[in-house]
């Protein structure tokens, strides 16, 4: 039986528990509800419960663990002379077992007995059924996919028969404790805040799984290149081509990429706080409510645009448009038509970059001031100091940590964008302070490492991993500082 | 200002120190007030440039250049030996590009076209009409010998050139088209044989290399895929990790923990999930590289701490009151919560769900990491198969060379945001609808 249609037994073993777990509970009552201890719905639930829960865990563990204890019985049993060979080759005629298993499920009676002979007879009436096999394969291996079926089968009927019984015998422990003194709503309420507590578990969990998964691929990574020489090293040449050549050791270092990082998000900073700042102040001091309300959320709109679109309109748009436009420059300066902006620099990414990031400045700054206290607003007006002195002198400096704060994370986002880079920067591994050149940044080389299919087995790939690394710690000490500053300031005018 | 300021007179000082410096503090209010409209100016337009660049550039692809054929099935060039009653592969390998050939020949009133001639009108029809032409084979093998009327599309630089998206000054040479195919479709335009028809197959395509064949159905179904995985998965965790954060948990250093990590992971980069989800769900747990499966899986984690975030205000936005009366007439915990809690914070709840997922829709950098760029030709049946997804098929299209492609990668954003508008505007509509201010 599969595991989904034994999934659906044990559900429907529990629904049935449930209405005679109500059941009884009703007639244990007697009609009258309140002697019950609990409504008779959670004594249904009670017996729910037990019925489902233990059976499906029990059956997800028989799941994980079962294909292994199969696969180690089956290769205990090869012939002496192929377990000799080493651990390559064993795992590649077990991939072939497994496939002469899948095979041989597809086959009737008639056939089976057809092919009892050896891998000879097998292959064609196999590749008739559409399962290719390889052509070197051996006799022993029908035998040790023989077994394998019937390892799994008699796996398979162990799961089915025990799972059933788990589910059948605790629905009816369950449902034999259902009493008038019984106290099944805390029971059942004990589950569901057990269930809570999981779900709340799974953020923790979750980052707990980035830094142990980039841990460990870094770890591989540090074991052929020293750390050293990435964190310090000013030339990145990873020789994707000779990925397969041990020999060929590229040149990994971060002082280029992390660079290029830098100066993107430093124009994007530089495009986006004016912008931002400039207009969150004069929609929480100057703009009536009718400009606020269609301002804002037009601001907003571009915070809802997917930075893949970004990346295309830095592209196709913003790029041909700098490039052509320094041509028209350098021709009436010089008179010589040639563009000295490239269509992919790290102006065009920090510009549309800082355009995607207006909308973060502008809100974050605008829940900010509106956080200043009415009270000093009215104390500077009307000692007769402008709104502008009062914007400048009294509330940019109250608001200044609360801003610094929203300015961190803007950078932090800033570092880790995607897809504008890999479209509007370029790839080239430059250390250079010419804004109208190429540079690449951490985040391209990850997307440009890793796409493709690939073994995570060469330094080529697994420096993705000691990048990403970075990354996230670079943007997580950013928002722990920035989302303090913004906590602390909150508190002193709450 | 202080050159200014030494050549006044004591008299004008005099006024000048009366009045407070006011004309120049006036000034500096509205030079600083300027800034301000600039700024707010300089974001719409902004917005107005991206919007009117993608749409202007995108609105086209909506149609597709299509010629109108009276394609004759003859059994000579389908099958010249006779032998397809015998052997099945014979109607699949027939020449189907030279009927479409010798029709659109006919069309053109072309007498004894040479070799050149022949080839330049081959290369006007797309690589599609044969399959077109063969699935109309297969599907009733009696129309052989018969003469019917197709429409069949036309190739992508042709398609190019009637929207007018090619200049056609530049040099014959340096051209995809030349000027004798431009004279034919001028012909064909003219006898109305060649039309600007709705483009599905922009709808309902996989992959392809040609760009007018190119489709983003395997895309949109990929995306769909994910975006139910999203929905089955972070939606129920968020909330439950919500509900226990507001209402149950004490207040500790764990759950300070928690709160601070759950804050931390929404601005943690979105490349660093696609980094966790190759390390983990392929690496480690072996599912399948380019399935949704795995996608959606990546975009659960991405999703879930703007979903928590969310939830966790809407519940803190039902008052206590609600609270203790619940508890007054002798519910318990849980049951104030999923009872009467619960129900009041849903429209908050569904708000901030509905702005995760489209959060999640538009990502593309973690599905870059985990194989979704993948050239995906055949609908995906599970969400185990390989897929692609809408912003992928629009990274992969903006890698492309061709300037039919330019097309369809807006065309792709177009319907991109107008499904992430009807997200948030449906979740607007619920916030204003169902919002309750206490």
């Amino acid at each position: 039986m599969s595991a989904a249609t034994l999934a659906f037994i044990v559900l429907a073993i529990g629904a049935l528990g449930f209405l005679l777990g109500r059941m009884k509970a009703l007639s244990v009552s007697g009609g009258k509800l309140s002697t019950l201890h609990s409504l008779p719905g959670y004594y249904g639930w009670h017996v729910f419960i037990w019925a489902t829960l233990p059976a499906i865990a029990l059956l997800s563990a028989w799941l994980l663990i079962s294909p292994n204890v199969v696969s180690s019985n089956v290769r205990a049993a090869l012939p002496a002379d192929v377990l000799a060979e080493g651990t390559n080759k064993i795992n590649l005629n077990m991939g072939m077992i497994d496939s002469i298993a899948g095979g041989l499920r597809l086959l009737d009676d008639r056939e089976l007995t057809q092919v009892s002979a050896g891998f000879r007879e097998l292959r064609p009436i196999l590749a008739e059924k559409g399962v290719a096999l390889a052509a070197n394969g051996e006799d022993y291996m029908v035998e040790a996919a023989r077994q394998q079926i019937a390892a799994e089968d008699g796996s398979r009927f162990w799961m089915t028969v025990l799972t059933i019984a788990t589910s059948l015998l605790l629905a009816g422990y369950a449902w034999s404790r259902v009493a008038l003194r019984f106290r099944a709503r805390n029971k059942v309420e004990f589950v569901v805040l057990a269930g809570l507590v999981v779900a709340s578990a799974i953020a923790i969990l979750t980052t707990v799984g980035i830094v142990f998964s980039m841990i460990s691929e870094t770890g591989r990574f540090f074991s052929s290149v020293p750390p050293l020489e990435f964190f310090f090293g000013t030339v990145w040449d990873p020789r994707f081509a000779a990925a397969d050549d041990p020999n060929a050791a590229g040149q990994f270092g971060l002082i280029p990429l992390l660079a290029g990082t830098l100066y993107i998000a430093l124009v994007a900073m530089l495009v986006a706080v004016p912008i931002g700042l400039f207009a969150a102040i004069y929609m929480a001091e100057y703009a009536g409510p009718k400009l606020r309300a269609t301002a804002k959320p037009l601001l907003e709109v571009l915070a809802g645009i997917p930075t893949i679109v970004y990346g295309f309109f830095a592209l196709v748009t913003v790029g041909p448009f700098l490039r052509d436009i320094s041509a028209q420059i350098s021709g009436i300066a010089t008179g010589d038509v040639a563009s000295f902006i490239q269509a992919q620099s790290v102006l065009t990414a920090g510009v549309v970059m800082g355009i995607m990031l207006i909308p973060f400045v502008s809100s974050l700054s605008d829940d900010i001031i509106t956080q200043v206290p009415r009270a000093m607003r009215d104390g500077s007006l009307g000692l007769g100091a402008t709104r502008s002195e009062t914007v400048r002198k009294v509330i940019l400096p109250a608001a200044l940590p609360g801003i610094v704060g929203a300015l961190l994370l803007t950078a932090s986002r800033a570092i880790g964008e995607t897809m504008i880079v890999v479209l509007a920067a370029g790839v080239a591994a430059r250390m250079s302070v010419n804004l109208f050149e190429p540079m690449t940044t951490v985040t391209v080389k990850i997307v440009s490492q890793l796409t493709g299919d690939l073994e995570f087995t060469s330094p080529q790939t697994l420096v993705a991993f000691a990048l990403g690394l970075t990354l996230f710690f670079i943007t997580l000490a950013l928002n722990v500082y920035a989302l303090y500053i913004v906590r602390k300031y909150r508190e002193q005018y709450e | 200002m202080s050159v200014e300021a030494n050549v006044q007179t004591s008299a004008e000082r005099k006024a000048a120190s009366k009045d407070f410096n006011l004309k120049k503090r006036y000034a500096a209010e509205r030079r600083f007030q300027v800034y301000g409209i600039i700024a707010i100016a300089l974001g719409v337009f902004f917005l107005g440039a991206l919007l009117f660049s993608v749409v202007t550039k995108g609105y086209t692809a909506f149609w597709q250049t299509s010629i109108n054929l009276d394609v004759t099935f003859d059994e000579k060039v389908i099958d010249p030996s006779g032998k397809r009653a015998t052997d099945p592969n014979v109607l699949l390998t027939a020449n189907y590009s030279r009927l479409a050939r010798n029709a659109l020949a006919e069309k053109l009133g072309l007498e004894n076209p040479n070799r050149p001639m022949l080839r330049d009108v081959n290369n006007m029809i797309s690589a599609g009409a044969r399959i077109q032409l063969r699935s109309m084979v297969l599907a009733d093998p009696s129309i052989i010998g018969q003469t019917r009327n197709v429409w069949v599309l036309a190739k992508g630089d042709v398609d190019s050139i009637n929207k007018g998206q090619v200049d056609l000054t530049v040099d014959e040479s340096r051209r995809q088209v030349n000027d004798r195919q431009v004279g034919w479709m001028n012909q064909l335009s003219e006898a109305g044989a060649m039309q600007q028809r709705f483009n599905t197959g922009l709808f309902v395509n996989g992959a392809s290399s040609r760009p007018e064949m190119a489709g983003m159905g395997v895309a949109i179904i990929g995306s769909l895929y994910m975006m139910l995985i999203v929905l089955a998965l972070a939606l129920p965790i968020g909330v439950a990790a919500s509900i226990y954060l507001e209402e149950f948990a004490p207040k500790n250093r764990w759950t300070d923990l928690i709160e601070v990590n759950i804050n931390n992971l929404a601005a943690v980069p979105s490349i660093v999930y696609g980094l966790l989800g190759l390390a983990l769900f392929i690496a480690f747990a072996g599912l399948p590289r380019s399935a949704s499966l795995v996608g959606g899986l990546v975009l659960t984690l991405m999703t879930l701490p703007t979903i928590i975030i969310a939830t966790r205000a809407a519940l803190k936005a039902v008052p206590p009151s609600i609270r203790s009366a619940a508890l007054g007439v002798g519910a318990s915990k849980m049951q104030m919560v999923f009872h009467h809690v619960l129900p009041l914070a849903m429209p908050g709840i569904l708000t901030g769900t509905i702005i995760g997922l489209a959060q999640a829709l538009g990502e593309t950098a973690p599905l870059l990491l985990i194989g979704m760029v993948a050239f995906v030709a055949n609908m995906p049946a599970t969400p185990l198969d390989p897929a692609t997804a809408l912003p992928v098929q629009i990274f992969m299209w903006a890698n492309e060379a061709e300037r039919a492609f330019v097309e369809r990668t807006s065309g792709a954003i177009i319907v991109l945001l107008l499904f992430l508008a009807a997200m948030n505007i449906t979740a607007i509509f619920l916030r204003k609808r169902f919002e309750r201010r206490w």
